[in-house]
């Protein structure tokens, strides 16, 4: 039977925190569970194909990768609204730390970055993907998933100097 | 954060990226995010119920022997675990027997919450309850069809289940098939003893079998026991 996947709430409890994570940074709270319950829809209606040798390490890429086209479905739907593009993190926070005035416009910054180089900075840093990871998600090179991170980063240090 | 996580990039700017992604600020903001994830992942259940992608839903009951574990299918009630059975094992042979589909879904299990402690209570002497047979074979299904038609508070022998099962010589097969009962107390197992009297075996341990017999007023309660 090793052939079958965990059960899936295993996967679920394992890898809820990082989505919710992932996705409050990239879409904003008030998207973020629309965003979530479909990313996990998602993932339950392939979970029965997964193949064994994904497993392990590669199923957070795996998730991650869903709640990344997840998080671009949602900001094209809020691009298409036309309505005014919200700091995502910016909903106030009483159990949030004193926030650091910069993080703002870092976080307000990140949102207004181009589509790929967003994507590739919050899965770096919020998502903890590796290169090649990146890579997979947003489906290109790693070589090119390397050089939207690097320019995303760029524009960002612009505002945060460092 | 993984630790092991070396970027050459690291400074003030990704530091920044970072420090909010985690809510590591605070401990009230990275417990909020906790809550958060786990409020969110238990609204699943009822969304992939509704997408026909829920095969296995489970929770666990209080009971007088402590938190049992029951799981049902679309068909009905398919496991019921006593405590001794960890959680995780009875989960994990369920997702390779079933489906991998699997999810905690506590308000699918009510009705049979309910109907256990009413059980328990002494208020209730049948389960109205759709059951799963698929965990069970051929054989031990016509042991167990014929276990679930014995009335609460009666009592038949191995030799006799066996007979109504259609293998009037079977009652060692019959005791097996009654040992590996999947969802006990609700398929009363527990009423089926040696001839004579003697109460055989139990899957859940012979003390529950008498405290069942007893609850049911099949057996008289043990003097001094």
């Amino acid at each position: 039977m090793s052939s079958a996947p965990p059960p899936f709430q295993a996967f679920l409890d394992e890898h809820r925190e990082a989505v919710w994570r992932f996705l409050v940074a990239s879409v904003g709270r008030t998207d973020a569970d629309d965003c979530f319950q479909e990313t996990f829809i998602a993932a339950l209606r392939a979970y029965p194909q997964l193949r064994s040798r994904r497993r392990e390490h590669n199923l957070r890429a795996w998730v991650l990768t869903i709640a990344h086209r997840k998080a671009l479905d949602a900001h094209r739907a809020r691009a298409r609204r036309a309505t005014p593009v919200a700091d995502p993190l910016a909903v106030s926070d009483p159990a949030a730390p004193a926030a650091d005035g910069r993080d703002e416009e870092l976080w307000e910054a990140v949102d207004g970055l181009p589509e790929r180089q967003r994507s590739a900075v919050v899965l770096r840093f919020v998502g903890d993907l590796a290169h090649r990871e990146i890579a997979t998600a947003i489906g290109c090179s790693e070589e090119s998933a390397r050089a939207s991170l690097h320019e995303g980063l760029s524009k960002l240090r612009k505002v945060v100097p460092a | 954060m993984n630790g092991d996580f070396v970027d050459r990039d690291e400074d003030r700017t990704v530091r920044a990226l970072r420090r909010r992604a985690n809510a590591s600020g605070s401990a009230a903001a990275a417990s909020r995010v906790t809550d958060e994830a786990a409020a969110a992942a238990a609204r699943l259940a009822d969304r992939a119920a509704a997408e026909e992608l829920l095969d296995v839903a489970y929770a666990t009951i209080d009971s007088p022997f402590g938190p049992l574990l029951a799981a049902s299918t679309r068909r009905g009630l398919v496991r019921l675990a006593f405590p001794e059975e960890h959680e995780q094992d009875v989960i994990e042979r369920l997702a390779s027997r079933i489906s991998p589909r699997v999810l905690r879904a506590p308000a699918r299990l009510d009705p049979v919450a309910r109907q256990l402690d009413e059980y328990f209570a002494g208020r209730r002497h049948a389960f109205e309850t759709e059951l799963d047979w698929s965990l069970i074979g051929p054989f031990g299904q016509r042991v167990l069809a014929a276990t679930a038609a014995i009335p609460y508070g009666s009592v038949l022998s191995y030799a006799q289940v066996a007979g109504e099962a259609g293998s009037p010589r079977g009652s060692r097969a019959a005791g097996n098939a009654l040992g590996s009962n999947p969802i006990p107390i609700v398929i009363p197992c527990h009423r089926v003893l040696r001839t004579g009297g003697a109460l055989g075996g139990y899957g859940g341990g012979l003390p529950r079998k008498r405290w069942l017999l007893e609850l049911e007023g099949a057996l008289q309660p043990e003097l001094g026991s």
